[in-house]
């Protein structure tokens, strides 16, 4: 691992905007898992009225709601080629719920109202016919993407959404849904995975539940070249997902269990 | 009375029958039940019950409760014995309308009725129980999961306004969304400043960013300000109308002193009340349908329970406990329903601000407690039981902040 001179800029954007579920944990555990590790690391909150700069390392967009989607959907587009010339020169992306929608090519809200997305990933979000909400499990896709340390485990999180999230031929899922709904298009997936980007419908925030998922953003960044983090044992943190995918677990029996009494009933 | 039909003293004895039953049972208060079933044999009961009370609603995120309770104060102070009017109140916090009916039912002739009512039911509960005053204090972010966003309440509230422009309103100028839906009423305002802004970012009324560079908001897209306001908080005092009126509460916190100035100013303004007589009338209220109620923990301490139900209220919270050194801290959290089943909020609430108080985390989310304090520098302590984390905590004084049903729990036990 070559030595960084600078510290990790780990950019949080619009957390007025995008910070409606906690999301600002998730550039917490991103800052505090660095510095644990004696990684110099800066915790940069873009404001809504800002440009995004196209110097951050970790670029953080989180979930809002529907009036402030829209304000961040005009920023995020008039800063559209920082992000993109960023992200193609090493920077990593991390997307939850609204910021997910945003970075595909198009997001319709339930009102009708078509926003344009910063196309970074090709997929599009459509209304669906109800919000989904509650625990989510998600087995993270086998992918090169992950690099030298392989997948994280089992994701899990909570989701609260309407949309309905389609990745366009090629683009892979986060993960697969073990529980819960995720992109709900009917693929069977949560989110998506790309080179130095991840996309999901998880909150929880995801991070502090998934603290494995942190450390692969965080390699993608500090060890570019296939290196590996200094280990962080995680004691507390492994308690929290453990007891979730359980809960998780146990939800999807039950959503099991009804369907089935719905389909002979 | 005699405007109630048969119909309707059917569904009131019923409903106090099943309310009656469940309080033998120890199943709970009875208010909600027994509401439930007066609800299900009378549904006109509500205008019915109402006709004869002159209705006051008090609404928020939060301290409704609060606010409910010190109004209320006042109200009874203000009357000599034998010529006030009666009055009823939700005093327990029952605030859906199965709360309200056996509240209205309990008058025993005309008076006034002083009600609490959830955010969401509102809207529902103005054309029949026809309100002469609205009290209305904050709007944030509470239980995503369940009741959706701050926006949609807001928007809700102000078709009430809209289609009862004659309404009185007493409103907090200082919160956007509260004055987006009070503006099309006959409002008094009274500005109390707005500490938690994280829920009030964009217009209500446009959807751009509000400037709050001058601590108060101000759209400069479509001129949407915080209005001018006659009566407004200073660290002090009320100001009403220039006239200092001191604030000296039994009840601890910032937010109560928040609560006071909105019940004062509608006890001042609408009922005609001296505003100094109605604050001495407040100042001996000491716990509120068991916030900031003291639980003996038998070792010579007691704790205080503080209940917290979303991000605005944690931060309000834990600026009062993180003033007083010596205070141990148990965050008590569950996600159950009344709680919210998502419990992402903790990563909005600045927990950095307890480093250096003995600090435990308890109910049944307490590692995502855990979590939130290890990522805030905070050492703790893991337990499930409040009560035994709070025994444990080595410090002079404990306060336990608690999620809904962590809260009622322990209210339910120690009342």
């Amino acid at each position: 691992m070559s030595a960084r001179t600078s510290a990790v800029r780990i950019g949080l954007v619009y957390p007025e905007l995008l910070g409606t579920y906690g999301d600002r944990g998730n550039a917490v555990v991103l800052v505090e898992r660095c510095r644990w590790r004696g990684i110099p690391a800066e915790l940069v909150e873009v404001r809504a009225d800002e440009a995004i700069p196209g110097s951050l390392d970790i670029y953080l967009f989180g979930g809002g709601e529907d009036d402030p989607q829209l304000m961040a959907a005009d920023g995020m587009r008039a800063s559209r080629d920082a992000i993109v010339r960023a992200h193609a020169g090493g920077a990593a992306v991390l997307a939850v719920c609204a910021g997910f929608q945003l970075v595909g090519h198009r997001y319709e809200a339930a009102d009708g109202a078509v926003l344009d997305g910063i196309g970074l990933i090709d997929m599009v979000t459509r209304p669906g016919p109800d919000r989904l909400i509650g625990e989510v499990v998600v087995e993270p896709s086998a992918s090169g993407h992950w690099g030298a340390a392989g997948p994280p485990p089992r994701l899990t999180g909570f989701e609260n959404h309407g949309g309905r999230t389609t990745l366009g031929p090629g683009v892979e899922p986060l993960g697969r849904v073990v529980a819960g709904g995720g992109n709900g298009d009917g693929a069977g997936g949560d989110g998506a995975l790309a080179e130095r980007f991840v996309g999901t419908y998880l909150h929880g925030p995801v991070l502090p539940r998934n603290p494995a998922l942190a450390d692969r953003l965080l390699a993608w960044v500090v060890a570019p070249t296939g290196g590996r983090l200094p280990e962080l044992p995680s004691p507390l943190e492994e308690r929290l997902r453990m007891e979730r995918l359980a809960v998780g677990s146990a939800s999807r029996l039950r959503q099991w269990v009804q369907t089935r009494h719905l389909a002979r009933g | 009375m005699t405007r109630r039909t048969a119909r309707t003293r059917v569904a009131v004895n019923a409903g106090r029958a099943a309310g009656l039953a469940s309080r033998l049972t120890g199943r709970g208060q009875g208010a909600t039940i027994s509401g439930r079933v007066m609800n299900l044999i009378s549904p006109n009961l509500l205008a019915e019950l109402a006709a004869d009370q002159r209705v006051v609603l008090v609404s928020a995120t939060n301290g409704k409760t609060t606010t409910t309770r010190l109004l209320t104060a006042a109200l009874e102070a203000a009357g000599r014995p034998g010529e006030a009017p009666a009055i009823v109140s939700n005093s327990t916090g029952a605030n859906l309308t199965s709360g309200i009916a056996p509240t209205l039912a309990s008058s025993r002739g005309p008076g006034i009725a002083v009600l609490e009512v959830d955010e969401r039911v509102l809207p529902r509960v103005v054309d029949p129980l026809a309100p002469e005053l609205l009290v209305l204090g904050n709007l944030s972010r509470d239980q995503l999961d369940r009741f959706g966003e701050v926006h949609a309440v807001g928007d809700q509230w102000r078709a009430v306004a809209e289609a009862h422009p004659d309404l009185a309103i007493v409103a907090n100028a200082s919160d956007p969304h509260i004055v987006w839906a009070a503006a099309p009423a006959k409002v008094t305002w009274v500005a109390l400043g707005l500490r938690w802004r994280q829920d009030a970012a964009t217009c209500p009324s446009c959807g751009a960013l509000l400037d709050w560079s001058a601590d108060r908001f101000d759209c400069r897209s479509c001129g949407f300000a915080q209005p001018d306001a006659p009566h407004h908080l200073t660290d002090d005092a009320l100001v009403i109308d220039g006239r200092d009126v001191p604030l000296d509460l039994a009840l601890p916190g910032e937010w109560n002193r928040y609560n006071a100035a909105l019940a004062i100013v509608a006890a001042t303004t609408h009922f005609g009340i001296d505003p100094d007589a109605a604050a001495t009338a407040m100042a001996d209220v000491r716990s509120v349908a068991g916030r900031f109620m003291r639980i003996p923990l038998g070792d010579g301490r007691e704790a205080t329970v503080i209940l917290a139900k979303n991000p605005a209220g944690w931060t309000e919270a834990l600026r009062h406990v993180a003033a007083h050194a010596d205070t141990g801290v148990v965050i008590a959290v569950n996600a159950h329903v009344a709680d919210g089943k998502d419990p992402s909020w903790l990563w909005d609430v600045p927990y950095e601000a307890l480093a250096g108080h003995p600090t435990a985390a308890a109910g049944e989310r307490r590692l995502d407690v855990a979590v939130r304090l290890r990522y805030a520098g905070v050492e703790h302590t893991i337990e499930s039981d409040p009560l035994v984390a709070a025994r444990a905590l080595d410090s002079a004084d404990v306060s336990i902040i608690a999620s809904y049903t962590q809260f009622s729990a322990l209210y339910r036990k120690h009342r």
